[in-house]
C-alpha cells in the first residue's frame, strides 16, 4: 500500500489554490486590460512606484530591526523562566494575534490622535500637544506592534531547545557570560532570528491599513498601491503585476534570508 | 524438532539499489527457538521484517506452511512481534494493551477476560491490570509486550533484540523466562539479536548473518565449536586466527611446524585458516612448548586472565587460569582437537589477530553497535 | 541584568496590551468618542445584542471558520500522514507547496485567489462568483499548512513501531491509524485545527479580496467602518470575543500542559532504564 498517496487530494487543492492562483496573476500582470493582448506595460510602469516600492522596503526593515532588538531580551527572558510562567507568558505574547488587529490598530489612532487620549493627557497636565500620528514614526509603531509577536515567538522556541549543558561546558571552558551569549547562545538562536526576521519583513512590507490609519497620503506604501488597484481604481492587470513584483522581491528577501540557516522548519507556526 | 512451518528461498531485498539481504535461505521448524544472529546492519532486523509482513522481499519467497505469503499483508499473518522498544500503545493501559489483538478479532469480552487473565499470569504482572504502561519499568513492559503478542495464539513469534534495551542482570533473568515460556506454550520463536552470549544460551538453531548473507546455521555447539569462517570464528567467541596449509588429512602447517588435527576433506596444500579457541590453549615451560613467546600483556578478567603473547610478530590470546607476568618467556601446547580447520573465505586475514588488542575490546565493539543501530 | 529584564519585558507587555485596555474600556464609556471617557455604562453591550446585522456578520464569521476548521484538519491530518511516509525529493516539493501560502504575504494570496474566481467566472460566465464558496476556499487553503505543521512533528515523535505493533495484532491499515496513531498524534491535530480556526476568525485580508456583498465577515464589516465613523457596541463585541479568546487559550494551554506532563513521565522512564 501507498500511504503517500494520502497527500493527493491536499496536493490537488494546493496545486489548483496556490500555484494555479500564482499562475494567474502571472498571466493577469502580462496581458493588457482592454485587450487581453500580450503586453510588458503593466510592468513597465511599475517603475513610477519605485519610491513607493522602497519606502515600504525601507520602514519594514526598520520596523524589523526595532522588533529584533525589543524581540531578543524578551524572548530571552520567557525563555528563562519556570515552565509554568513560562507558558503563561508564551500564551500573552499569543493571544493579541488572535485579536482583530483592525481593531488594535484603531485603538492606536485613538491614542496617537491630535485629540487623542495621550495628547488629552499633556494638555490636562499644561503641555502641548504632539504631532504623533500621521508620520513615518507612526507608521513604524503601529508595524512594530502588530509584527512583534512573531518575533518574539521563533526566537523564544531557538532559545528554549538551546540544551543548558552548552552554557555550562561554555563557561566549563572559561567563557565569561557575556562571551557565553556572544559565542554560545547568539549563534545558536540565529535559525530564530531569521524566521522572526522573516516572518515580521512580509506581513510588514505589504500592509495596507497601518498606514492607512496611522500615517498620511505621503507615507502610502506598496499594499496601499495594490490594494487600491483592486478596489478603487480597477486596475486588476496592473495591480497584478504589483503583486508580482512584490513576492518575487520577498521571494528574494527570504531566500537570503535562509542562506544563513539551515533550519527550514517554520519554527513559530507550531504550538 | 517436528516439521518445518518457514521457509525463505533466494530472498532478496534492496532498499534504493542497496542490497540488504542477498540469497537468504532458510527454514524454520515447528516449536523451534530460532535465532538471528549478527552485527548491526547485517541484515537481521530486515530478515525478521520480512516475515512479520512489514517488508515486502525484492525477490523470492516467504513459505508459510508451504503456501507463499509474500503478498498477505502483516494483519493477515498468524505472526506476532515483540518490537525492539516494545511499541506498547501509551493511550491504553497494561490490560487494553494484551486485549487489543483479540478486540481486533472480535472475540466475545468473556473470553477475551479470560485469555488476558491467563497471559498476565504466564509474564507475572497479575494485579498490573489498570496500570498505565507508561508507569511500568523496562522489564514490566518487556513482560507486557510478550503477552500482547503471545495472548493472540500465534504460530511464530518474533522478537527483536527484546532485551537490548535491559541492564545485565533483568536480561539474564528474561533470558530464562524466555526459554521457559517459549517451551510451555511450544511456539516457534524467531530471535534477533548481537549478543553471540545471548543467542548460545537460548537457542536451538543460530542463524549467523553478515553482509547481508547467511554465514553459517547450526546448533549453538556445532557453531562454536565448528565455525564456518573467519567471521564466525571471530564473531562467536574469541579466535585466534592463523594462516595455514593443509598439508594431508590431518596434518597441517602453521608458523613453521606441523600440527597434528582431527579436520579432514580439504586438497593436498590447500592453504586454510586455522582457529585456536584462547581457552584451549595450555601454557607450559618455555622448553617444553610446541612454541614458545614472550608475554606482552596480563588483563584479570575474573574468572581468568586474557594474557597476551607474543609468537614471531603474530599475538595470541590466551585465556587461562594461572598468572604469567608481562615479560616472561612461555610455551603453548596444542592438542589435535584444539585445532579447528576453515575453508579459506572473503573475511580471512580480517581477524583473530590481537596484535591491537585492548583490555576493552568488548566495550569497543558493544559501543560501535549501538551507535550503529540508532 | 536579569532585574533590567524583567522591567524591559513587563514595559514590553504593557506595550502589547494597552490598545486592547483602550479598547475595553471604551466598550463600557457614556459618551461616543473613544478618546473621552465619560462615565461607566453596559449600553453598548444592549445596543449590541439588539444589532441582528453585528450578529448575523459574527455569525458569518463562525461558519467560516468552523467549516474552514474542519475541513482543513481532515484533510491536513490525512495529508500530513501520507507526507510523514515519503522521503527525498518528493517530500521536500510537497513541503515546498505546503510553505508558499505561508511565506506569500496575505495581500499575494488575497489578490491571486482573486483573480482565479474573477478568471473562472468569467470562464464560466457568472457574474457575481465572489461570496460564501469562494471565502470558504480562500480560508481553507490558508489555514491547511498550519494544520500540516503542528501535525507532522507529533508523527515524526511517535514511535514508528506503534502502526506496526497494531498491523501485527490484526489491525487494517485503517484500523491502525483510527486505533493507534490518531491517539498519538492528536495534541497536534487540536492544535492545528485551533490555529485554523483563530486564523480564520481573524482573517481581513485574504478575505477582503475574495468576498462579495452578498457573504461579508466581521473583520471586513470592521474595515468598512473606517470610512464611517464607528460604533461604540464594536468595542462591546471586542471585549467579549477577547475573554472568549482568552477561555480557549488558556483551555489549549491546560491540554497541552497534560500532554507535556505525560510525555516527560515517558522520557523519565526511558532515563531510567
Amino acid at each position: 500500500m501507498k500511504r503517500k498517496w494520502l497527500s493527493g487530494p491536499y496536493v490537488l487543492w494546493m496545486v489548483l489554490f496556490t500555484l494555479i492562483p500564482l499562475g494567474v496573476v502571472l498571466y493577469f500582470a502580462l496581458t493588457d486590460a482592454a485587450t487581453g493582448k500580450f503586453t510588458l506595460s503593466n510592468l513597465a510602469k511599475i517603475a513610477d512606484y519605485w519610491p513607493i516600492f522602497l519606502r515600504s522596503i525601507w520602514l519594514s526593515i526598520i520596523a524589523t530591526l526595532i522588533c529584533l532588538l525589543i524581540g531578543y531580551p524578551v524572548a530571552y527572558f520567557i525563555a528563562h523562566c519556570k515552565p509554568t510562567t513560562q507558558r503563561l507568558l508564551q500564551m500573552m505574547i499569543m493571544l493579541p494575534m488572535c485579536i482583530s488587529f483592525l481593531l488594535r490598530t484603531l485603538a492606536w489612532v485613538a491614542l496617537l490622535d491630535d485629540t487623542g487620549i495621550i495628547n488629552n493627557f499633556l494638555t490636562s497636565i499644561g503641555l502641548s500637544p504632539l504631532p504623533l500620528i500621521r508620520n513615518n514614526g507612526a507608521v513604524i509603531l503601529g508595524m512594530v506592534y502588530n509584527y512583534l509577536p512573531y518575533m518574539i515567538l521563533p526566537l523564544f522556541t531557538v532559545l528554549m531547545k538551546i540544551d543548558p549543558r552548552l552554557i555550562e561546558a561554555a563557561e566549563d571552558l572559561g567563557c565569561n557570560s557575556r562571551q557565553v551569549f556572544s559565542r554560545v547562545i547568539l549563534p545558536l538562536s540565529v535559525p530564530g532570528i531569521v524566521s522572526g526576521i522573516t516572518m515580521v519583513f512580509v506581513p510588514a512590507v505589504s500592509t495596507f491599513y497601518i498606514s492607512q490609519k496611522l500615517g498620511s497620503p505621503g507615507t502610502i506604501l506598496i499594499g496601499d498601491v495594490i490594494e487600491s488597484q483592486f478596489k478603487a481604481a480597477y486596475n486588476p492587470n496592473f495591480g497584478a503585476a504589483l503583486s508580482l513584483v512584490l513576492m518575487v522581491l520577498i521571494f528574494v528577501c527570504v531566500g537570503v534570508m535562509n542562506r544563513f540557516t539551515n533550519d527550514d522548519e517554520e519554527s513559530m507556526v507550531t504550538l | 524438532m517436528s516439521q518445518e512451518l518457514i521457509r525463505l528461498t533466494n530472498l532478496v531485498m534492496e532498499f534504493d539499489g542497496e542490497r540488504v539481504l542477498d540469497s537468504i535461505n532458510l527454514y524454520i521448524n515447528d516449536k523451534e527457538f530460532l535465532t538471528l544472529l549478527g552485527p548491526s546492519g547485517c541484515g537481521k532486523t530486515t530478515t525478521l521484517r520480512v516475515i512479520g509482513g512489514f517488508l515486502t522481499p525484492t525477490s523470492g519467497d516467504v513459505l508459510f506452511d508451504g503456501k507463499r505469503i509474500n503478498d498477505v499483508p502483516a494483519y493477515k499473518r498468524k505472526i506476532n512481534t515483540v518490537f525492539q522498544r516494545y511499541a506498547l500503545f501509551p493511550h491504553l493501559d497494561v490490560y487494553d494493551n494484551i486485549a487489543f489483538g483479540l478486540r481486533i478479532a472480535k472475540l466475545d469480552e468473556k473470553e477475551i477476560d479470560e485469555r488476558v487473565t491467563e497471559m498476565l499470569e504466564i509474564v507475572s504482572l497479575k494485579g498490573f491490570e489498570n496500570r498505565k504502561v507508561t508507569s511500568l519499568s523496562g522489564g514490566q513492559q518487556q513482560r507486557v509486550a510478550i503477552a500482547r503478542a503471545l495472548v493472540n495464539r500465534p504460530k511464530v513469534l518474533l522478537l527483536d533484540e527484546p532485551l537490548g534495551a535491559l541492564d545485565l542482570r533483568l536480561r539474564k533473568d528474561m533470558q530464562n523466562e524466555l526459554k521457559r515460556i517459549q517451551q510451555a506454550m511450544g511456539i516457534t520463536f524467531i530471535y534477533v539479536t548481537h549478543d553471540q552470549e545471548e543467542a548460545l544460551t537460548m537457542s536451538d538453531t543460530i542463524v549467523v548473518m553478515d553482509k547481508g548473507k547467511i554465514q553459517q546455521i547450526g546448533k549453538p555447539e556445532d557453531i562454536y565449536n565448528e565455525p564456518k569462517n573467519a567471521f564466525v570464528a571471530d564473531f562467536i567467541g574469541e579466535s585466534n586466527i592463523l594462516d595455514g596449509v593443509m598439508l594431508e588429512d590431518c596434518k597441517v602447517r602453521f608458523f613453521g611446524r606441523t600440527f597434528a588435527c582431527v579436520d579432514k576433506g580439504f586438497e593436498k596444500n590447500e592453504p586454510v585458516d586455522v582457529v585456536i579457541r584462547p581457552e584451549d590453549i595450555d601454557i607450559v615451560e618455555a622448553d617444553a612448548g610446541h612454541l614458545c613467546g614472550t608475554v606482552t600483556s596480563v588483563t584479570f578478567k575474573g574468572v581468568h586472565y586474557d594474557t597476551i603473547v607474543d609468537f614471531k610478530g603474530f599475538k595470541w590470546l590466551i585465556q587461562t587460569t594461572d598468572y604469567c607476568p608481562e615479560g616472561s618467556y612461555i610455551g603453548i601446547r596444542l592438542n589435535p582437537e584444539d585445532i579447528h580447520i576453515m575453508r579459506k573465505s572473503e573475511y580471512s586475514g580480517m581477524f583473530g589477530d590481537y596484535s591491537s588488542y585492548s583490555a576493552e575490546y568488548d566495550e569497543i565493539a558493544d559501543a560501535e553497535g549501538s551507535e550503529d543501530e540508532a | 541584568m536579569r532585574r533590567t529584564n524583567r522591567i524591559f519585558t513587563i514595559l514590553v507587555f504593557i506595550f502589547l496590551y494597552i490598545p486592547m485596555i483602550v479598547l475595553a474600556v471604551a466598550s463600557f464609556n457614556k459618551g461616543k468618542d473613544i478618546a473621552v471617557f465619560q462615565g461607566f455604562t453596559l449600553n453598548q453591550y444592549k445596543e449590541l445584542f439588539r444589532d441582528d446585522n453585528l450578529l448575523r456578520l459574527l455569525g458569518n464569521s463562525v461558519i467560516i471558520a468552523v467549516l474552514s476548521m474542519t475541513i482543513a484538519t481532515v484533510l491536513g491530518t490525512v495529508a500530513a500522514v501520507g507526507i510523514h511516509s515519503m522521503r527525498g525529493k518528493l517530500r521536500s516539493a510537497v513541503m515546498g507547496l505546503t510553505n508558499i501560502p505561508m511565506t506569500n504575504p496575505d495581500i499575494v494570496t488575497g489578490v491571486s485567489l482573486a483573480l482565479l474566481f474573477a478568471f473562472v467566472g468569467v470562464l464560466l460566465r457568472i457574474n457575481a462568483v465572489l461570496g460564501f464558496w469562494t471565502l470558504l476556499i480562500a480560508h481553507i487553503t490558508f489555514s491547511l499548512p498550519y494544520v500540516i505543521l503542528n501535525v507532522m512533528p507529533k508523527l515524526a515523535q511517535m514511535d514508528p513501531n506503534l502502526t506496526e505493533a497494531a498491523l501485527d495484532l490484526g489491525c487494517t491499515p485503517v484500523q491502525a491509524f483510527f486505533k493507534v496513531v490518531l491517539h498519538e498524534i492528536m495534541p497536534g491535530i487540536v492544535s492545528g485545527a485551533l490555529m485554523a480556526f483563530t486564523m480564520s476568525l481573524d482573517d481581513f485580508v485574504i478575505s477582503y479580496f475574495v468576498t462579495g456583498s452578498g457573504f461579508v465577515t466581521l473583520p471586513v464589516e470592521i474595515y468598512s467602518y473606517t470610512k464611517k465613523p464607528i460604533q461604540p457596541k464594536v468595542y462591546a463585541m471586542f471585549t467579549l470575543m477577547f475573554v472568549a479568546i482568552l477561555l480557549l487559550m488558556v483551555t489549549m494551554n491546560l491540554l497541552q500542559a497534560r500532554d507535556n506532563s505525560r510525555r516527560k513521565k515517558l522520557r523519565k522512564r526511558e532515563a531510567y532504564r
